[in-house]
């Protein structure tokens, strides 16, 4: 016979829900119209992540996060595997702008220690080298090689933009 | 027409080829590009970790263009919604420009608003415009079936772009294309995302969203893929042989930047438009050219 009852892991359990937590993600950049949603599920019928893999569902999250499942939400890797492509904040009938949700969690994230080991080493690499890829000597002669100007292999201000905004004390650990 | 160019991280390092053709057609169309060496990453990447962050970079990156009076043509279109957005939200709202320029003060910038960003295809699409692109096709592409691939961030969030060209049933590319004489490819997955930002966090299913792609142009028998964006262009190019051999597929499918497919119809040659660095050689295609 089937069992109605949900695995253990998917239960919700109400004494540890934050019913806060909606107000908090609604003061985020991107986050302010996260209230608005009513679960239609026109984001995740379009979203092409969803279509290949289950674990990331707009729908689900947001409703994760009306309800207060704080932690669920911000130590989840599925929250990551937004490919920001926008289809879903096109698409919203209640303008929740789902794509900046969940920069908007992230952010929320990173804050509570959770950061994803791949945003963490790009947000690094940008540091270091004021890009993702840095401009070495070698991409410098490639660069001559075909006529193209030489580029610096560094931008000191785009660390100094992570000290002033506290970025750079996130990322080692110490808090902002 | 007068531009600061703005490169990004993927193209000066990775995709020259998409720099050297945009720069290259540019000096044929009436367009003059200015390099700014001081900008660096839009900002992009940090939206996710830190808003504050990739907002300042992003305001940064405006205040040097505004520094040489120019506004910035993008060539990437992560690049350009990260800017668009920034230059947006910075004109249209004074105290966050104000608490912006608290912080760039603090790097010696400052930002006053004035900035507005373009992508090289609407650049093409709307400054150049489709009649000035016939006219300097002089060798037309007829023989070439060509399926353009818009990615996300060159037309969404339609809110910030004008509505310059319509999300749900893109054509500018399409138009561009068939400005150079070649056939535009209609295909289903058209509007589909290339993956490319979760790469890094999951293979599998960003080259699965790639390889969904592939496998539709294919089957609509395109001679390449037209591209607007290096980090589609890892997806489609450098990580084609890879989706190859993972999922048992074959397409050597060309997939070439607007500029560099604009440049061979106006006859420029393969060489000076980077062409030999594409990771898929277009030796076909070249080849029913000459």
């Amino acid at each position: 016979m089937e069992s109605n009852a949900c695995a253990e892991k998917d239960r919700v359990v109400v004494t540890v829900l934050d019913p806060k937590f909606k107000y908090e993600i609604a003061k985020e950049p991107g986050g302010e119209n996260i209230k608005y949603c009513f679960q239609c599920g026109t984001c995740t019928s379009g979203c092409p992540v969803a279509e290949l893999d289950s674990k990331y569902n707009p729908r689900r999250i947001i409703r994760m996060a009306i309800l207060g499942m704080r932690e669920r939400v911000l130590s989840g890797d599925f929250i990551w595997l937004c490919s920001t492509c926008y289809t879903c904040y096109e698409r919203c009938p209640q303008d929740v702008r789902i794509t900046e949700v969940m920069n908007a969690l992230k952010n929320m994230a990173v804050r509570a220690g959770y950061i994803h080991p791949a945003f963490r080493a790009q947000a690094e690499l940008i540091a270091g080298h004021g890009r993702l890829y840095e401009v070495d000597e070698f991409t410098n002669e490639k660069r001559a090689e075909v006529g193209l100007p030489a580029l610096p292999s560094s931008a000191p201000e785009v660390a100094e933009i992570y000290g002033v905004t506290g970025l750079d004390s996130l990322l080692s650990g110490k808090g902002a | 027409m007068k531009y600061a160019m703005f490169l990004g991280c993927t193209v000066p390092v990775r995709n020259l080829s998409y720099e050297l053709s945009a720069k290259r057609v540019a000096r044929e169309l009436g367009i003059e590009f200015v390099d700014v060496p001081e900008f660096s990453c839009c900002g992009y990447p940090v939206k996710s970790v830190h808003h504050e962050t990739a907002l300042l970079l992003a305001a940064r990156n405006l205040a040097l263009a505004e520094e040489k009076g120019l506004d910035i043509c993008t060539l990437c279109s992560a690049c350009t919604s990260v800017l668009t957005e920034a230059s947006r939200e910075l004109a249209a709202n004074e105290a966050l420009l104000a608490k912006v320029n608290r912080s760039l003060g603090a790097i010696g910038r400052s930002y006053s608003g004035k900035v507005r960003v373009k992508h090289l295809a609407r650049v093409f699409y709307e400054d150049v415009g489709l009649e000035a692109i016939k006219r300097v096709t002089r060798r037309p592409l007829d023989a070439f079936r060509i399926a353009s691939h818009y990615g996300c961030h060159y037309l969404k969030p339609s809110e910030i772009y004008d509505h310059f060209d319509h999300p749900e049933v893109p054509q500018s590319l399409d138009r561009l294309v068939e400005a150079t004489g070649a056939a535009p490819v209609d295909y289903a997955t058209k509007k589909e995302c290339c993956g490319g930002a979760i790469l890094g966090v999951d293979e599998n299913i960003a080259l699965s969203m790639a390889r969904a792609k592939l496998d539709d142009i294919k089957a609509n028998e395109a001679d390449a893929i037209n591209l607007i964006c290096p980090f589609c262009s890892i997806m489609y190019g450098a990580n084609q042989r890879k989706i190859q051999a993972k999922f048992g597929t074959k397409y050597d499918l060309p997939v070439l930047y607007y500029p560099q497919i604009l440049g061979l119809a106006m006859g420029i040659d393969a060489e000076e438009l980077g062409l030999s660095q594409n990771p898929i050689k277009p030796k076909a295609l070249l080849a029913k050219i000459s």
